[in-house]
């Protein structure tokens, strides 16, 4: 789950190709990066178990130092080095834990991997995770059967799986190349996704939320009238918060299976019906009701518009309000409205969302001391550390203890009210964390789509074709729900 | 002293060898081998032979890139030796004569300076800077006047067709301020009693251009036009910073740096990224020699 789309460079690997490039060798610049890495690798000494106890139930060796690898992006770090790592070293005073915050993952952890000295705990997340497939298919990831199974911090008379959000362990299993389906990642935070409007500007013009295709158009016209756009996402880095939109609402129009059979890479998937309708309905209101400039601007350009009153629906996850925090005017209240309903005969009630848990966290089994990454996750999850983290970023965590009674700004908690209203009519996809190239291709043929060069019958042709391709590619491991 | 010569070759040798193999030479070898395999970053990798160059020839993008290095093998040289070769003449002969010797245009001391600039800014600056020029609604440097004008913004990095022409002038930009430079040091050789004369008999600045600093400048000429062809292959960081969606839209300003940076860096597939890698190697080494090759002719001795 990517929260801040940053450009998928980073400056000194540039400068380094540009360079290299600029004498005729800008082959091996990419070769260069993993030279020598191929062949390294040899096993790191991990450090033995210590003795379980209640406190320690995952046995870990208490002077083992560990380290922690945290994404610099839409939470920032302080959550970590304030709230989580301090319960930690309060638990474990002997073990030292050494912090590192990067906005780049996958750079800065790659040729660790390679070089067999990965960091125990990793917050894999932004525009640059390390590809979880990847890690699945190579033994790298920790299997968290036992700290799901261990006692929480807070009430050790529960397992920790029963703390958190149902589903959510599920979300984190993989299978492996051998046919097991273990969990190895922990997503941390409850996202709920949807379309963001200012409270504040609706109540001011008298508008209401449409709940039904025909309000939502309606209200696009009236707003358009008012010389505000009335839909926009960013298409220079962030069309995948539209492909969501466009999915979400292709799940509401065929049930949560059209999904499923997506990320299942199932013939015809992209084909469906439910996602050629949804794709022409957005097609539609991006032809009518968006700006063409916008395929050209960051997320952050599009985001500050809304906050300044120029665009009045905004997609995407509930971080936007703490993303935006600095840029939005008092009173704005973000407001999170579910994808209208399409047609009458939904399969899901318009009150029907995505939620998930977003931030993916792993240990990494060939690090030193990956009992002390587990300990760490129990911590995290523990209510103490819920509670820390909903305090420091303003987002709910998996752990719904810790969130209980705290007062969310108006964006959080109208998110986590659409959630309550949902109830069980809450769905999820996968594909863009299993299968990188399928996630670029559909933020491409979005932009293709919603700017009005192809239809809803190319877009999901081009879309299949690739999901085909990744289907025959035997180097990509593939992953089912 | 005779005998002594091949161990004072090689000691003085040995250093720099051994880095270059070390650096250069050895990761040059390893691209070809680990593109012969399906190595994803991680773990060991296995060998798949020619499968990722097989692979390539149905990869839609790694054509259009090819597309686009050909576009700017061409573009990139032509246009910024033309712009530096005319900024150059006017700095350094393109003014009167003064006692015999001819001068640049008036206030070329400042201009030089000038031109120097983009040389001197990061890459990703300029980029950044672009970014900025080329914002498509009202807060972009261009389409902010555009639109007060009552013009419709012009889509710079967006309109698919545009878009490729809008990251060569940014390329073009950056380079021409070294080329005035560089042909500026090589008008500066050229001896001024040949002006004097080619004057004498009545030679316009035209001629004078076409005539006697061009033939002059021939040298300099090939260097500059293998130095950009060598630019062209490359175009990866303004790419990258600028274009829409890395490359986009829809791959219609992507190169192959940026499908190597991609292959090898979001979907960690390293064999194949290493396989455009060789096959961005090959071209890059036939375009030099061929251009070594083509432009070799007689230089003028003085």
């Amino acid at each position: 789950m990517s929260i801040t789309p940053e450009h998928p460079t980073a400056l000194d690997r540039r400068t380094v190709l540009r360079r290299a490039a600029a004498v005729g060798l800008a082959v091996p610049a990419a070769g260069l990066l993993g030279a020598c890495a191929t062949s390294g690798g040899e096993e790191t000494e991990q450090v033995s178990g210590g003795t379980k106890s209640a406190t320690n139930p995952l046995g870990i060796k208490e002077d083992a130092p560990i380290e922690v690898i945290i994404f610099n992006g839409g939470y920032g770090e302080k959550y970590a080095t304030d709230v989580h790592e301090p319960l930690y070293k309060k638990a474990f005073p002997k073990s030292e834990v050494k912090h590192q915050a990067t906005q780049a993952v996958s750079t800065v952890l790659q040729p660790r991997f390679a070089g067999g000295n990965p960091p125990e705990f990793v917050n894999n997340s932004g525009e640059k995770f390390l590809d979880f497939g990847a890690l699945v298919n190579d033994g790298q990831l920790q299997d968290l059967t036992e700290l799901w199974d261990a006692p929480s911090v807070h009430d050790p008379s529960k397992k920790v799986r029963d703390t958190v959000i149902p589903g959510i362990v599920e979300q984190g299993m993989f299978d492996t190349a051998d046919g097991q389906r273990k969990p190895y990642v922990l997503y941390y935070v409850s996202t709920v996704y949807g379309i963001w409007y200012s409270g504040k500007l609706f109540k001011d013009n008298g508008w209401t939320a449409p709940t039904t295709w025909e309000q939502f158009t309606a209200l696009c016209e009236q707003i358009k009238a008012k010389g505000i756009t009335p839909y926009g996402y960013a298409g220079a880095n962030a069309a995948y918060y539209q492909w969501n939109v466009i999915l979400t609402q292709a799940a509401k129009i065929g049930g949560p299976d059209v999904l499923k059979n997506i990320d299942n890479l199932e013939d015809g998937a992209w084909q469906q019906d439910a996602v050629k309708q949804a794709a022409a309905a957005w097609a539609e209101i991006g032809a009518k009701y968006s700006d063409k400039s916008f395929e050209g601007l960051k997320h952050t350009d599009v985001q500050l518009r809304q906050n300044q009153g120029k665009l009045a629906f905004y997609p995407s996850g509930d971080w936007l309000e703490n993303e935006q925090k600095k840029d939005t005017p008092a009173g704005f209240t973000y407001q999170l409205m579910p994808v209208p309903s399409l047609t009458a005969s939904d399969k899901l009630p318009a009150t029907a969302i995505r939620a998930a848990g977003g931030e993916g966290y792993f240990v990494s089994s060939k690090s030193k001391n990956p009992r002390g990454g587990m300990e760490y996750m129990r911590q995290m999850l523990s209510q103490e550390g819920a509670r820390g983290f909903t305090e420091t970023v303003g987002a709910a965590t998996v752990v719904p203890a810790g969130s209980d009674g705290y007062q969310f700004p108006p964006g959080v908690a109208s998110s986590q009210a659409a959630l309550k209203a949902a109830g069980a009519n809450v769905f999820n996809m996968l594909f863009d964390n299993w299968y990188k190239e399928l996630d670029t291709e559909a933020r491409t043929a979005t932009n293709e789509l919603m700017f009005g060069r192809i239809n809803a019958d190319a877009f999901a042709e081009r879309i299949q074709k690739r999901a085909d391709a990744i289907k025959k590619d035997t180097s990509v491991t593939k992953f089912k729900r | 002293m005779r005998h002594g010569k091949y161990p004072f070759v090689i000691g003085f040798l040995f250093v720099p060898v051994t880095l270059y193999v070390v650096f250069v030479i050895a990761p040059y070898a390893q691209a070809f081998q680990i593109s012969m395999t399906n190595w994803r970053g991680l773990s060991a990798p296995q060998w798949v032979g020619f499968e990722n160059y097989r692979r390539l020839l149905d990869d839609g993008n790694f054509w259009k890139a090819i597309q686009h290095h050909a576009v700017l093998l061409l573009a990139l040289p032509l246009i910024t030796i033309a712009i530096a070769l005319f900024f150059a003449f006017l700095l350094n002969v393109g003014g009167r004569s003064v006692g015999g010797q001819r001068q640049g245009v008036w206030g070329s001391k400042f201009y030089r300076v000038v031109f120097f600039f983009p040389q001197v800014l990061a890459v990703a600056i300029i980029a950044v800077l672009f970014q900025m020029v080329y914002r498509p609604n009202e807060s972009g440097l261009i389409n902010g006047v555009l639109m007060k004008l009552g013009l419709d913004p012009v889509l710079f990095l967006i309109k698919p067709n545009l878009a490729l022409w809008s990251i060569l002038a940014v390329l073009v930009w950056q380079a021409v301020g070294f080329y005035v430079v560089l042909f500026s040091a090589g008008m500066a050789s050229i001896p001024t009693e040949i002006y004097e004369a080619a004057e004498m008999d009545g030679a316009t600045r035209v001629t004078l251009f076409f005539r006697v600093t061009l033939p002059l400048l021939w040298d300099t000429l090939q260097v500059a036009w293998v130095y950009l062809g060598i630019a062209a292959f490359d175009a990866f960081a303004i790419v990258a910073v600028l274009s829409v969606d890395g490359g986009g839209p829809d791959g219609a300003t992507t190169v192959l740096a940026m499908e190597i940076y991609r292959n090898a860096f979001v979907y960690s597939k390293y064999g194949y990224a290493s396989a455009m890698g060789v096959a961005l190697f090959f071209l890059t080494i036939t375009f030099a020699a061929l251009t070594l090759r083509l432009s070799k002719r007689e230089s003028v001795e003085y």
